[in-house]
């Protein structure tokens, strides 16, 4: 079965900025998408591309078959919610959720009836003649979702949904959010750079960096297979450590300044012998370990951040890297001398070819 | 594409209203189309041009420093100190900036002029038979500018001071300044950019300024006075070198101090709390004076009102009118001549300000939005009125419009009743145009863009969502280009004809004949309508609550 929302080779360069260089995704029916990346990394641009605000240079956006790259974003039927929601400060709230009823030439009984169903929806029933400025931003946030919701698009846009809230609201809203997409079940494409709102709300993450698409692929296979450097130190805590490849028994091995050597890592096959990598590793898969343990490295505990039942211990290691390990609280202490290896739980630790500073 | 031709067109027709005839006045001064310095020279060799020219200069100078001597002191006062009545009196001060230029020379004319209240008490107290002064030359003009253009200063400070965090004083303080430092280190160079801007406007306004020098100026001449004086004797050619003369200085200061302000950009940040207003010792006592000066401000208006209800010749020696009747205005109304004038001013002024509305909107709504390359040109376009004196634009637009070549885009419009509307939408144009700028700037555009993908297209955007949202910024700046035109004087006496003659010139007219008490009627009316004009569209007022959608 074909995508629902593919967008094909999208390029967008403002000036001599590239804003995003070939972004290719496919995304299902009923399927959720978060755009995920840090500031500058294009997710804004892919997604005003896929609204019509913006025209991409190269590429195509497509929809049920039908190509809309070049049609006028009021053609779309696309719902958008926007960053700071752009409720139309001079009208009520259900003229704002009506406005986008008008094509449909509705009686002014059945727009009334849509209007009080896309609120309840929301759980704003009854809130029409209330005023956009006497709202709260969790309420403003809801009916932007009903008046995008309100005209049935065909795919819902979200920017940055949850960044204008502030943070005590921001769980209860996602919460709100994922169960009314869901309802709907609307193809949804949304913009956010806070991973824990990637992960929770969409069935897949497209990771973007430098307007490329580094990775798209479910929250559990981005945090434990990540396919580049990139995306293995952007999501989740990780530390990053110098090595050579190979010099181990098995077929992915790492040889550390220090001498250790860890079997077990996870690599390109294309690396070879001796290449200079960076080993990526979670904080859960390294441990403290007796000396002449296998694997292991000498290194001093810097500092201890207290997490409850755990903490992150910064260890300056031999050769001059520095690792974070998760270890029981009262593991060490800093300034102790420890010796730290691989975990044999927790995701493997990755090498990547080592990245020529830019 | 379409966008792209309309861009275009709009930008070629403005340029046609406001860049082509400034163009052909500067071709013509310099002897098109024989091209020779003649006229040129002949400027350059007469004392009295350098003088008018110079004296222009200086008045302006003079003016801008004596506004800001009296302005920001009062700025300071009002906005850091609280007393009684200080909300009342506050409003009431800025209230000269609101009216015509010519109803305040008139009004000071019937207070401190030659036969004028103050000049009849002085006169009766020392028992002489001279008025004891002339209310003429350049120390009345000063006068009349400082009464006029301090409020300038008064208005830029205040809302300078107002925009003021108070956690700059905390901080000098807390850092051992004494108060006199704070206003020396933190406080005036904070300011900096609102005194230039203050300076500026007074100066430019100063520059163009022309009801004053015109009726109290005497014999002494500054630049607006003497090419409408050249054009008066017939001496076109000269005039024109007068009005490149001018424009050219008014484009120097313009250069001048905006580069002033520019060069040390400081930006007083809106965050925190504004600073609270000390209670004054003597509160009362400052109130008093404040009432005062304020009485000395609304005076000569009154003294106006006053003058409208004196019946003819009725009024000799004594000190206050000895006859009061509305005989004055039953004239005005009754007699369809006199009526005549207020209906021209009116509708010159009303179809004026909506086209000048039609054109800064979509000028302003094709250059921010479009972002195309003529964006920046639309931009000048419509501001460039606001840099150069009305005078240059009255001769440029009579130059222009004084030949029949319709392939050069020039007609006949002198002499029939399009040049005066067209004259006051070219000036209009800068005042619609900079509040429909900065309305749509201020507009988020995704307001615009949710309407689109909310499938509203172009025409139900700008209907729905555009103009609803403009309509206090639009209505601020309609109500004073439809003030500007209302009072105008200086277009209006270099292109009037006698059918659409407009209120200002019917003001003249009657002081010519005699009939002060018409001409003071006159002055009440565009007063009270530009008053009222203000009041109604001009703070947003009923503009801003009527917002129902």
């Amino acid at each position: 079965m074909p995508a629902y929302l593919t967008l094909d080779g999208l390029r967008k360069k403002f000036g001599d900025f590239e804003a995003t260089r070939d972004v290719s995704l496919a995304i299902d029916r009923s399927e959720i998408v978060a755009l995920l990346g840090p500031s500058g990394s294009g997710k804004t641009t892919v997604l005003r591309l896929v609204a019509g605000f913006e025209t991409p240079d190269a590429g195509t956006i497509r929809v049920e078959g039908e190509d809309v790259t070049r049609l006028a974003p009021e053609r779309r039927r696309f719902g958008m919610v926007f960053q700071h929601y752009a409720l139309f400060p001079h009208m009520t709230v259900g003229e704002n959720v009506g406005f986008g009823l008008s094509g449909e030439r509705l009686s002014d009984a059945a727009e009334k009836e849509r209007v009080s169903e896309a609120l309840s929806a929301v759980d704003l029933t009854g809130f029409e003649e209330r005023r956009v400025p006497s709202l709260s931003g969790g309420q403003q946030q809801r009916v932007a979702l009903a008046r995008a919701l309100a005209p049935r698009p065909r795919v819902l846009l979200l920017d940055e949904p949850l960044s204008n809230l502030d943070p005590t609201l921001r769980d209860r809203t996602r919460r709100e959010l994922k169960r009314i997409i869901r309802k709907v079940g609307i193809t949804t494409l949304f913009v956010t750079h806070e991973q824990e709102e990637a992960f929770d709300l969409g069935d897949r993450v497209a990771v973007l960096s430098r307007g490329r698409l580094e990775q798209v692929a479910s929250p559990e296979t981005l945090y434990e297979e990540p396919a580049t450097r990139f995306v293995a130190a952007f999501i989740g805590r990780s530390s990053i450590l110098p090595a050579a490849w190979g010099g181990g028994r098995g077929a992915g091995s790492v040889t550390f300044p220090s001498g250790a050597v860890w079997d077990a890592v996870a690599g390109d096959a294309a690396l070879h012998p001796q290449e200079p990598v960076d080993v990526v590793v979670r904080p859960e898969s390294l441990r403290f370990v007796s000396a002449g343990t296998a694997g292991a490295i000498p290194g001093e505990v810097l500092e201890r951040r207290y997490a409850g039942h755990s903490a992150y211990f910064g260890v300056r290691l031999a050769g001059d890297a520095e690792a974070e390990v998760l270890a029981r609280p009262d593991a060490a202490r800093p300034g102790d001398a420890v010796v730290v290896a691989p975990a044999p739980d927790g995701p493997a630790p990755r090498a990547y070819p080592k990245e020529k500073e830019t | 594409m379409t966008r792209k031709i309309q861009a275009a067109l709009l930008a070629l027709l403005l340029a046609w209203l406001v860049g082509y005839p400034l163009l052909l006045t500067l071709a013509e001064a310099l002897g098109a189309p024989h091209w020779n310095l003649r006229h040129v020279l002949d400027f350059a060799r007469r004392t009295d041009e350098w003088g008018a020219l110079w004296a222009s200069v200086w008045i302006s100078l003079a003016t801008v420093g004596l506004s800001a001597a009296i302005g920001i002191p009062l700025a300071f006062l009002f906005e850091t100190a609280d007393f009684p009545g200080r909300r009342v009196l506050g409003t009431l001060i800025a209230l000269p900036v609101v009216l015509p230029p010519l109803v305040g020379v008139l009004a000071f004319l019937f207070l401190y002029g030659e036969s004028g209240v103050v000049a009849r008490a002085v006169q009766l107290a020392t028992r002489s038979s001279e008025p004891p002064w002339r209310l003429s030359g350049p120390a009345a003009i000063l006068l009349v500018h400082a009464y006029t253009m301090f409020v300038y200063f008064y208005l830029f400070t205040r809302a300078g001071l107002a925009r003021l965090d108070a956690a700059y004083y905390e901080a000098a303080s807390a850092l051992g300044a004494g108060r006199l430092r704070i206003l020396r280190r933190v406080t005036l160079p904070l300011l900096r950019p609102v005194l230039a801007g203050a300076a500026l406007l007074t100066f430019m306004t100063s520059l163009s300024s022309f009801s004053a020098p015109y009726l109290i100026g005497g014999t002494f001449r500054v630049m607006t006075t003497q090419i409408v004086f050249s054009r008066l004797n017939g001496d076109v050619e000269a005039a024109m070198v007068e009005t490149v003369a001018l424009a050219a200085i008014a484009l120097g200061g313009l250069v001048l101090l905006q580069r002033a302000e520019k060069r040390k950009d400081v930006s007083g940040a809106v965050r925190g709390t504004a600073p609270t207003r000390r209670r004054l010792r003597r509160g009362g006592l400052v109130a008093v004076w404040g009432w005062l000066f304020a009485a000395i401000l609304l005076l000569p208006h009154a003294m106006l009102l006053l003058v409208s209800f004196v019946p003819p010749g009725s009024w000799t020696t004594e000190l206050l009118p000895p006859v009061l009747s509305g005989a004055n205005w039953a004239s005005v109304f009754s007699e369809p001549e006199r009526l005549r004038p207020i209906g021209n001013s009116l509708w010159m002024s009303t179809a004026s300000t909506a086209a000048a509305l039609a054109l800064g909107l979509a000028a302003a709504w094709t250059a921010v939005r479009g972002k195309g390359r003529l964006a920046g040109a639309l931009e000048n376009l419509v501001a460039i009125p606001w840099a150069l004196p009305g005078t240059v634009f009255a001769v440029a637009l009579a130059t222009t419009f004084s030949v029949r070549a319709p392939w050069a885009g020039r007609f006949i419009l002198v002499g029939t009743a399009l040049i005066l509307p067209l004259a006051y939408l070219v000036r209009n144009l800068p005042l619609t145009g900079r509040a429909a700028f900065a309305g749509l700037r201020q507009l988020d555009p995704a307001l615009e863009e949710a309407a689109a993908s909310l499938g509203a297209g172009r025409a139900r955007r700008f209907r729905r969502v555009v103009l609803p949202l403009l309509r206090p910024a639009l209505a601020a700046g309609a109500s004073i280009a439809f003030i500007t035109s209302l009072g105008d004087f200086v277009v209006s006496i270099v292109l009037y004809t006698f059918d659409t003659r407009p209120i200002s010139i019917e003001i003249l007219s009657s002081l010519r004949m005699q009939e002060t008490g018409v001409g003071a009627a006159y002055g009440v009316l565009l007063a009270a309508l530009s008053a009222a004009s203000f009041l109604f569209f001009g703070t947003g007022g009923p503009g801003a609550a009527a917002r129902s959608g």
